[in-house]
This record gives structure tokens, C-alpha cells and sequence, in this order.
């Protein structure tokens, strides 16, 4: 067991237990920060695969926009923020067992990938450089880099006309 | 090497020989001697707050043309140690119906967020944690960690003036770190590096970047001292208006940890700044020895506290609306409006002898400076004869 | 090359430990004496007026949003200013074109006046 394998376990538990936080907790402000340690477990995966772009990126946009503007969210719509509804209905073992079966299909279907239980390639090169590089470079994706800021715009358009009051 | 070119290097293979002489496996070794050199860097760090609480208390004496704390040790250099007995003996009331975990992690978490940035800052050319080479991308991280500790503050002390507080801060720690990420993105720009390390050192060999971009220089300070929240934009703690805002309802050693987490986020942006766009740790003979260089490059981050100490002390406090719209339509425009010419200009000017190279560039800056004057000028003019004055 | 995370995970693990080492010397030292008058939340000496629930401005949202966009643009920015040096000039060009489409997009919202009040 070396101590990579370590980390990574001690990750993929900790995204997980978040992640089941999220969806049975009552308080919906307790649920956001659940989402958080999510968020912030896939970035220490993203860290430990030497992606340290991605990594910083994960904490910057999804922890320090995304998050927060689930949390204003909350706060903006709910005024009571306790779920009092029952959290299961009575069809439950039925969808026990279709989840069961979705997950050991895609285990079973994923194992039998060449890359499962093979080591991690390394990193050729500097991977940051390579990715400054291909993302401007004319044949490399400078096209859906400029198509991006088209999108941000639209978003932006989006917002403005969803929240403008006349 | 010995220990007056190379100190870390030389200390650190000390400990892996002696480690490994006791007779654990070199992996640990290596583990355990990274976590001793964390754990002395992040302790000099706490010694270093402690002494800008003093600092703290004698500046804004000064500016307030009185003497500050003078009694306790020579020049009550001793005086931030009877605060934190005080803090610590005090009790820690917890009001009634706040949420226990979120109240009791966010004073840590906006104190950690702080101490995390101390890992990738050069403090001298063989002196720094890691050289990570997407390090400014992690300032703007540790902001985002910082905003989420206040929120979590504001929301679990159960208190209406906590959550106002906390949603004003916050909207105005967000706001403020687009032009901060703007405002790196020209060192980042000027040195084709995210890397401190190689930022510093590419002043080191050439010239100092804020003869390069003054402009970007004082965005990177006025976004800073916005994104700390502090005076002329604390509005979010203004102590006369919302009483204390998102850490009303904390006492003892947690406001503690609030207090101190701000001086040490000053201390550190007056470092960035230093690193950034003054060199660094870059001197006479800093190159040779380290602990000179680290000298140099704590010198100037002291310079750059005192100056957003200064501002603090002198600028009378900004409105919340003012504030947001001075983010959004001055500062934000103007951080890619110079992001823009400056790329422009640094690539034209890339070929040319590097003493035209710092006069051109220097001069795009004062043009660009004019130009923000000059618009700013016409559009008070239109808003004064809106007005019907003269 | 050993992987710089692992440095910053020891520092985050032991930054977020020492500023606990304060909090818990405090629980052993201060006197606990907890009552529910100490205890109320705090109204400048007053007892709370109306529920501890204020109406979330939405304006406030409105510039989380606009943070949002122009947070994923800046990420975006950072590996073409890596890039910028080594690259032809039409590489500067490219950034340019970005920037000016969502300084468009600013210009936008603020004649819609979304950027108003605070």
C-alpha cells in the first residue's frame, strides 16, 4: 500500500461521505458546505495527478464562485431552511436496487478497460506550458477559446435579462 | 554548500543524515524533515503576527500623533503578549440557536487560508516552501477560502447584523478579486511565469516591475487593500455602523484569530506586493546569502504593510454602493483596458535594449494613467452640467 | 521531481492545526459560565426585534453572477499569458478579442443598470 494509494483512499472517502451529506442533509445551508468538501476533495485528486492548474482552478471557480452563489441562492429563496418532509418514499428498496445494479454494471463494464489497475502514465514535458500552448495556438484550440468568451457573454446576457426588473 | 549560501538545503540534509542514521527508511525521513521545515516556517509566521500587533498599535499611534503602547517592555514591544493572555482567559460565549460547526471552523479557516499562502512566497532565493509553478493562480484560491470562512461566520452566529455583515463583505471580497486576478496577470504576462520563484527572479536579473508597470503596481495595491477589507473599504466591519459585522458574536480567542488572521493577510499582500513588483528578495549580495536576501525581501514587505497601513489611517471610509461601483466601473475596465495595452506594448517592445524597453513601457503607463484621468475628468464634467452647476 | 502538493498538503494540515492549539488552550483556561442572557445574540444592548432572518438583498446576487463570468474569463486568461511571449503576435491578438468581447458584455450590464446600489 503506498502512501499514494493512501491518499487517494482517504480522498475518495472523504468525496464520498460528502457527497452522501449533501443529498440526505435537512439544513440547506449545511448541505452547501457539505458541497464544499466535496469540491474540495476533487481537488486534492486533481493535485495528486500532478494537475496543479486544474487544481487551483477547482478551488478558485468552484469553491470561491459556484459555491458561493449556491449559498446566496439559498439564502436569497428560502426562507425557512429546514426540510421537514419525509426523506424517502415508499418505493425505496426499488430504487436501492436499480442503483445497485447501475453501479455494479459500470464497475463490471470499467474493469474490463485496459487501463483499469494500470499505472498512471507520467506527465510528458511541462504540462502546464503544453496547455498555454494548445489552447493559443492556431491549431490547437484557440477557436473554442474564442467561442468560450462568446458563451461568458451570453451568460451574461442570460442573467441580465432573467433579473431585470422594469 | 554550507550554511551561509544554501541554509534550508544545508539543514535539511543534516536532519536526513541523522534521521537515517537513527534508522528510519529515507521516504520517512524525508516526510518527517518536511514536516519539521512546515512546521518552523508556519511557527515563524505566527511569532512574525504576533509582532505586527505591536507594529500595528505603535504606527496608528503615530499617525494619531500619540505615543501607542509604552510600558509594557522597551517601547511595549512585549504588549501584544499580555493581548493574547487577555484574549485567551476571556470566555467563549457562544450564542444561542448559532450552528456549532461553522461558528467554531471559520475563525480557523480564515486564519488558515492565510498561513497556506506562506508555502509557495520566495522569502529568499534558496529560502521558500515550493516553487509551484501556478502560484498566483493559489493567491486567488486563498481568497476564495478566506470568503467562504466569512460567510460560514456571518451565517452561523444567528444574528442579523452578522449576516449583513457577512453578505457585504463578501460581495465585496468577490467583487474585488477580478481586478486582483487582472492585476496578476501582467507579472504573470512580463515573465511568461505563474511561478513566484521565477517572477523574482526574473526582476532579479533584469529590472524591478514596477519601473516596468507602476500602473499595474497600484491596481495590485488598491485591489489588495479592497480584497482585505480594510480601511478605506471596511465597511463590512465598520465599527460604528453594524457594530462589529460578521465577528459580533465572537469573543475571546477566536476574534483573536480574526484579528490576527487580517494584520497577517496585510502583512502577506504587503509581501506579494514586494515580491511581485519590487524585486523580491533581490539586493546587494542577496544572491550569495540567502539570509540577506531574506532580510531584503521582509524589509519590503514591512515597507509595503506600513504603506496599506498608511492608507488605512488617513482615508476617511467608503460607502458600500460607492464601493462596489468603484470596482465594477473604474477598476475593473481599467485593469483590462492596461492588461491590453500592456501586452500590446510589451510585445513591440520585447526586441529593444532593455533601458528603452523600461522607458517605453513606462511611458505606455503614464499614457494609460492620462488617458483614465482625462475620461473620468469628461464624465464629471457631464455629471456636474447633468446637474445644472457649474 | 517529488510532487509540490505534497509540501502544501503538510502545510494545510498543519496550518489548519496550529491556529486550534489558541481555541483549545482557551477552553482549558477561561471560566465557562454560560446563562441565557449572555448567550442572547447581540442587538446594540437590545432584545431582538422581529426573527434573526433579514431579506437577502438580490442585488447581491446579481454580482456574485457577474463575479462568476468574469472569474471563469480570468482562469482563462492565465495559460494565454503563459503563452503570450513565445507565440507569434496574432496570440496577442486572440487575447485582445477575448478581453474586448466580455468588456462588451460589461459595458452591457452596467447601461442595464444592473450594476446599481450595492
Amino acid at each position: 500500500m503506498t502512501a499514494e494509494q493512501i491518499i487517494f483512499y482517504l480522498t475518495a472517502a472523504l468525496i464520498l461521505v460528502s457527497a452522501l451529506m449533501v443529498v440526505t442533509t435537512r439544513n440547506l445551508i449545511h448541505a452547501a458546505l457539505w458541497l464544499v468538501s466535496t469540491l474540495f476533495g476533487v481537488a486534492v485528486l486533481y493535485a495528486t495527478l500532478d494537475a496543479s492548474f486544474l487544481a487551483v482552478v477547482q478551488v478558485v471557480v468552484y469553491i470561491g464562485a459556484i459555491a458561493i452563489m449556491f449559498i446566496f441562492a439559498v439564502m436569497l429563496t428560502r426562507r425557512d431552511l429546514l426540510d421537514k418532509v419525509p426523506q424517502t418514499n415508499t418505493s425505496w428498496p426499488w430504487a436501492a436496487a436499480a442503483s445497485a445494479l447501475m453501479a455494479g454494471g459500470l464497475l463490471f463494464a470499467g474493469s474490463q478497460l485496459n487501463a483499469f489497475g494500470a499505472a498512471r502514465p507520467a506527465l510528458s514535458g511541462d504540462a502546464l506550458q503544453g496547455l498555454s500552448l494548445a489552447l493559443v495556438s492556431a491549431d490547437g484550440f484557440v477557436l473554442p477559446f474564442e467561442v468560450a468568451s462568446i458563451l461568458l457573454l451570453a451568460a451574461m446576457v442570460g442573467a441580465v435579462y432573467l433579473a431585470y426588473k422594469k | 554548500m554550507n550554511f551561509w549560501t544554501d541554509p534550508i538545503a544545508a539543514v535539511a540534509q543534516g536532519l536526513m543524515q541523522t534521521f537515517t542514521g537513527w534508522g528510519m527508511a529515507p521516504e520517512v525521513a524525508g516526510i518527517v524533515t518536511n514536516l519539521l521545515g512546515v512546521v518552523l516556517m508556519i511557527t515563524a509566521i505566527m511569532v512574525l503576527d504576533i509582532f505586527l500587533v505591536w507594529v500595528e498599535r505603535k504606527v496608528v499611534a503615530r499617525f494619531q500623533d500619540r505615543l501607542g503602547p509604552n510600558r509594557v517592555g522597551p517601547w511595549g514591544i512585549f504588549q501584544p503578549f499580555p493581548d493574547i493572555i487577555k484574549l485567551i482567559l476571556k470566555e467563549d460565549i457562544t450564542p444561542t440557536g448559532a450552528d456549532k460547526v461553522p461558528f467554531n471552523l471559520a475563525p480557523i479557516l480564515s486564519l488558515g487560508s492565510v498561513i497556506f499562502l506562506w508555502a509557495v512566497v520566495p522569502v529568499a532565493s534558496r529560502i521558500y516552501g515550493v516553487d509551484l509553478n501556478v502560484a498566483l493562480l493559489y493567491l486567488v484560491a486563498s481568497g476564495a477560502i478566506g470568503t467562504l470562512s466569512i460567510i460560514m461566520a456571518g451565517w452561523s452566529s444567528n444574528n442579523k447584523y452578522a449576516l449583513v455583515g457577512a453578505y457585504r463583505m463578501v460581495a465585496n471580497m468577490v467583487s474585488y478579486e477580478i481586478p486582483l486576478a487582472a492585476s496578476l496577470l501582467i507579472p504573470t504576462l512580463l515573465a511568461g511565469s505563474m511561478s513566484l520563484n521565477a517572477i523574482v527572479e526574473m526582476q532579479a536579473k533584469g529590472v524591478w516591475l514596477f519601473l516596468v508597470t507602476p500602473l499595474g503596481a497600484l491596481l495590485f495595491l488598491v485591489a489588495a487593500i479592497a480584497e482585505l477589507g480594510r480601511s478605506p473599504f471596511d465597511l463590512n466591519e465598520g465599527e460604528s455602523e453594524i457594530v462589529a459585522g460578521f465577528h459580533i458574536e465572537y469573543s475571546g480567542m477566536k476574534f483573536g484569530l480574526f484579528y490576527a488572521g487580517e494584520l497577517l493577510h496585510a502583512f502577506t499582500f504587503g509581501g506579494f506586493l514586494a515580491a511581485l513588483f519590487f524585486g523580491g528578495w533581490h539586493g546587494p549580495w542577496a544572491e550569495e546569502y540567502p539570509l540577506l536576501g531574506a532580510f531584503y525581501f521582509v524589509a519590503k514587505a514591512m515597507l509595503g504593510y506600513w504603506v496599506i497601513m498608511w492608507i488605512k489611517y488617513t482615508v476617511p471610509r467608503i460607502r458600500i454602493d460607492h464601493m462596489l461601483a468603484f470596482n465594477w466601473k473604474f477598476l475593473t475596465p481599467l485593469a483590462f483596458t492596461l492588461l491590453v495595452v500592456t501586452v500590446l506594448a510589451h510585445r513591440l517592445l520585447m526586441s529593444l535594449p532593455l533601458g528603452l524597453y523600461v522607458a517605453g513601457m513606462f511611458l505606455v503607463n503614464l499614457l494609460v494613467a492620462w488617458a483614465t484621468l482625462e475620461v473620468l475628468r469628461s464624465s464629471a464634467r457631464r455629471q456636474r452640467e447633468a446637474l445644472g452647476t457649474r | 521531481m517529488q510532487n509540490p502538493w505534497i509540501y502544501i498538503g503538510l502545510f494545510v494540515l498543519v496550518g489548519t492545526i496550529i491556529p486550534i492549539a489558541p481555541i483549545v488552550i482557551a477552553a482549558v483556561l477561561a471560566p465557562h459560565k454560560p446563562n441565557p442572557i449572555k448567550q442572547s445574540t447581540y442587538e446594540c444592548g437590545m432584545e431582538t426585534v422581529g426573527e434573526n432572518w433579514v431579506q437577502f438583498k438580490s442585488q447581491y446576487y446579481i454580482f456574485a453572477l457577474v463575479f462568476l463570468i468574469f472569474d471563469v474569463e480570468t482562469v482563462f486568461l492565465f495559460p494565454w499569458a503563459l503563452a503570450v511571449n513565445q507565440t507569434p503576435l496574432f496570440v496577442a491578438v486572440e487575447g485582445v478579442i477575448f478581453i474586448a468581447i466580455l468588456l462588451a458584455g460589461l459595458y452591457f450590464v452596467w447601461q442595464k443598470r444592473m450594476l446599481e446600489w450595492a
